[in-house]
């Protein structure tokens, strides 16, 4: 539509970039692309195609394919619901010790997923410091259980979440919330009718990334939830397990498991984050 | 040259016996018969220990030698090497995947089995569910870890099972015997079907229940030096001194049988 | 001025900054709150708005206290009977410009039909009903700013609060835009404070302007009153006065110690003078005959200011003067050059600075 006077709230537009790349830009980039692609095209060149048909209809392949986007999905659900709230008290307000709990936020991310296993086992195992409890009260047993599969992928996943929302939070102009109080909000309308309108671009972003970590979990499921098929045998342990006998059922199945992903997030791109 | 490697090797038995640590130093200085350099061990990672100890007995034997260990499960150590990773020796925990290595021509020779290893189950210290066979694992709230069937104790434990008849539903399917027996020391399950090195490894925290069908599961241990191997001759005599007196009575210790 | 709708005392602070700032405004009045930047304009707003704290003072509009520090009084901003025009309009952009002005309507409990209804009814008394479905960034900047105006309106509130609402908008578009504004705050039955620095802005949409300077009201009054009279150099440049300070006697007021003015007022004590820039007249030497105010000076610069020449003099009272480019190509104006600068008494307009 044309503009007859100058555009509410003013926007920046960025610069559009000059013609010609520089070859200190374009060089590593183009070696970063191939680091990140040459693997997937090893594992395309390894496919045994004429036998995709049969290998994609055996039956522990499809159980382990939903349970791991059910897990997913779960525990990203999960991760929406308890990491939006931290990271909006990690963004908006002040606190002695602050800096400290966004440090603590990003221990999975740098703890190796086994360990991670093993530290929900010591918390929610049979002999943990919750588990017991848990147990005895509520009759809830975590390991060895899809929720707890749930579980171990929401502790992988839930920093990449925390820290997209952050960061988005931190961008936001808080004064629409300021905006929404002169009109009658209250802080948790104000929160879920105008902050999280606001931050979706990046809480798409975060909730992408923190699904993709989830689908990928390996060494604290296996080691928090172990391997059963069916009930905790994600894609990547059945990945694991093929692995040990048979090269190219494995390469099957992270094709599946990538195949999945990829469609479900160039899907999700399109419909969530492009749009404002 | 084998009787000089096997009077060696019973004087290092000799020297053990005699008193742990004791830096055979006085050992024939001709004894390395050219062996020298880096000796590349792929070794399963159930050998984790008992080779360490062998390794350093195997320097000591042979001046100018260095062992290098690669400790891990047995197939992937086998896709390694197939692969084309500079190894002089694979000790597998199983002649399915020493085959694969075998088939693609990588092997050097015949694979030997070397030891055996045999299951027991594995309860936590002082065996709190009074178990004392396979059948007591069917009971209803008695939670089970084995290894999945694709791995050899998953293997063994279902030849075991399937001669005692017995059926269980296990909580989980480990991908490898540390797995299982973690699950055991951390209290999740209250026994798991594992090696009798691993429990006995773990004997601080874990009590080995024998029972008669590991027998029928018996898993056998092949080695062998490999072709294309950066030190030919260092591989062969390190195969050589695995098999030899010194190398099985490490074993023997550490509850491997001898083949 | 005791049936104020708002009664307020606004004591806050903002760093080392403090705001002192009592205001009343009755139902019906526009108040403009005229400053220059960081004189505490947009800070006495947002504290009406309950978006900065009191340290002290008090906000009670109908009747009711919103703020009363000293007795612990506050009262959250969504529950204050105001509403906001922001200066950037503030509008939520994942929302059409219907929600937008339906969003306060309904957070005051009216159930969804009835405020869209009411919306529509707003959008289309700001003449912008087919523009209900556009998202803001759809919107041009005076189009965004009749939204806002209708957001604020829509909840009915007691008091509504402008901050530089024409600010962002260009020459063209303000002329329009407050034309428009002015038949809204003139129908508005609440109370209307209006911040802003532009003077046009509050002379032609306020009924009263109070002027802050450094946190503190310098000048509260009407239009006619404040231009004619101002009392200090901010209001004084911004009616385009010259103002000079200085003690009188009868008909002659000291301003500098090397220059006292003649006025045609007689009065006694401290006071101010004003005289337009146009009344100056500059001579290459000392005048002859009639003008009894002349003084030597300096042209210190020169600048164009409609289709005159504004003239900055330095000298023992520093002046703007107002030539035509003809007398200035003849005095040959340039910074540095000496002149003689004149004023009439009849064009001057003394009065008490005391009060």
């Amino acid at each position: 539509m044309p503009r007859t006077d100058t555009p509410a709230p003013p926007r920046v537009r960025p610069p559009r970039p000059r013609p010609g790349i520089p070859v200190g830009l374009l060089l590593p980039a183009a070696l970063g692309l191939v680091l990140l692609t040459l693997p997937l095209i090893g594992l395309l060149a390894r496919t045994p195609w004429a036998d995709l048909p049969r290998r994609l209809t055996e039956p522990g392949v499809l159980t382990a394919l939903r349970l791991s986007l059910l897990t997913a999905t779960l525990a990203t659900l999960f991760c929406l619901l308890l990491g939006v709230p931290l990271a909006w008290l990690l963004a908006r307000v002040r606190f002695p010790g602050r800096r400290l709990v966004r440090a603590l936020v990003t221990v999975p991310l740098v703890l190796p997923p086994v360990v991670g296993g093993v530290a929900l086992l010591l918390v929610f195992g049979r002999r943990g410091l919750l588990g017991g409890w848990l147990d005895a009260t509520f009759g809830i047993t975590l390991p060895f259980t899809t929720a707890g599969v749930v579980l171990a992928e929401a502790f992988v996943a839930m920093p990449f979440l925390v820290i997209a929302v952050e960061g988005a939070l931190r961008g936001a102009d808080q004064r629409y919330e300021e905006a929404a109080a002169t009109l009658g909000a209250g802080r948790w309308t104000t929160f879920t009718h105008v902050t999280v309108p606001l931050v979706a671009p990046g809480l798409a972003a975060g909730a992408v990334l923190c699904w993709a970590r989830a689908l990928g979990e390996f060494g604290a499921t296996i080691t928090f939830a172990g391997n059963y098929p069916g009930r905790t045998q994600t894609m990547p342990l059945a990945v694991y397990l093929a692995l040990e006998t048979d090269l190219e059922a494995a390469v099957v199945l992270s094709l599946i498991l990538l195949t999945v992903s990829v469609a479900i997030l160039a899907a999700l791109r399109d419909r969530w984050i492009t749009s404002p | 040259m084998r009787r000089v490697r096997v009077a060696l090797a019973g004087a290092a038995v000799a020297a053990l016996v005699a008193g742990c640590g004791g830096d055979p130093a006085g050992g024939p200085a001709g004894a390395s018969g050219g062996v020298t350099g880096t000796v590349s061990v792929f070794a399963a990672a159930s050998l984790t220990e008992s080779f360490t100890r062998i390794g350093r007995d195997f320097e000591a034997a042979h001046p100018g030698t260095t062992v290098v260990f690669n400790f891990a499960g047995s197939s992937a150590l086998a896709t390694q090497i197939n692969q084309g990773a500079p190894a002089d020796v694979f000790a597998s925990a199983a002649a399915l995947t020493m085959a694969t290595v075998t088939e693609a021509g990588n092997a050097d020779g015949t694979p030997a089995t070397f030891t055996r290893n045999q299951l027991v189950i594995a309860v936590p210290a002082g065996n709190p569910k009074g178990i004392t066979g396979l059948a007591d694992l069917a009971d209803r709230g008695v939670k089970v870890a084995l290894c999945a069937d694709q791995v050899p104790c998953g293997a063994a434990a279902r030849s075991a099972l399937d001669a005692a008849s017995v059926a269980l539903t296990p909580v989980t399917l480990e991908q490898d015997v540390k797995g299982a027996l973690s699950k055991v020391t951390l209290g999740e399950v209250d026994a798991a079907l594992v090696y009798r090195t691993d429990a006995r490894a773990a004997a601080a925290k874990v009590t080995g229940v024998e029972f008669p069908e590991s027998a029928r599961a018996v898993t056998d241990y092949p080695i062998v030096a490999l072709r294309d191997a950066p030190n030919p001759a260092g591989g062969r005599a390190f195969v050589e001194y695995v098999r030899s007196g010194r190398g099985q009575a490490v074993l023997a210790e550490a509850g491997f049988q001898a083949p | 001025m005791t049936a104020a709708l708002l009664d307020a005392h606004l004591v806050a602070d903002r760093g080392t900054f403090r705001l002192d700032v009592p205001l009343r405004i009755a139902a019906g009045e526009v108040v403009a709150l005229l400053g220059p930047n960081g004189a505490g304009k947009t800070t006495a707003l947002r504290a009406l708005a309950g978006l900065h704290p009191l340290t002290d003072g008090h906000v009670t509009l109908a009747g009711v206290d919103l703020d009363r520090p000293r007795r612990r009084v506050r009262t959250p901003t969504e529950r204050r009977p105001v509403g906001v025009v922001f200066q950037d309009y503030l509008l939520f952009p994942h929302l059409s410009a219907r929600d937008n002005v339906a969003f306060g309507l309904r957070r005051h409990g009216v159930d969804r039909r009835a405020a869209r209804r009411a919306a529509m009814d707003w959008l289309d008394r700001v003449g912008l009903a087919e523009h209900a479905h556009r998202r803001p960034r759809q919107l041009s900047g005076g189009q965004a700013q009749r939204v806002a105006l209708a957001r604020a309106l829509a909840v009915t509130p007691s008091l509504l609060l402008l901050d530089e609402p024409l600010a962002a908008l260009d020459a063209r578009t303000r002329l329009d835009t407050r034309a428009e504004l002015h038949r809204h705050l003139a129908a508005h039955p609440g109370a209307t404070l209006l911040v802003t620095h532009d003077p046009l802005d509050a002379l032609v949409l306020a009924d009263r302007l109070v002027i802050v300077e450094d946190g503190r009201v310098v000048q509260e009054g009407d239009a006619a009153t404040v231009t004619a009279r101002p009392r200090t150099d901010y209001v004084a440049r911004l009616v385009g006065l010259n103002l000079h300070r200085g003690t009188a006697e009868g008909h002659v007021v000291r301003v500098a110690d090397d220059l006292a003015l003649t006025v045609a007022e007689r009065l006694d004590g401290d006071a101010f003078v004003a005289f337009r820039p146009a009344a100056v007249a500059l001579h290459p030497d000392r005048p002859e005959g009639s003008p009894r105010n002349a003084w030597p000076a300096r042209v210190s610069g020169v600048q164009r200011h409609g289709d005159n020449l504004r003239v900055q003099l330095d000298g023992p009272i520093v002046v703007a003067a107002d030539v035509t480019p003809a007398a200035a190509a003849q005095l040959r104006l340039v910074p540095g050059q000496p002149v003689w600068a004149a004023v009439k008494a009849a064009e001057t307009h003394a009065y008490p600075a005391g009060g």
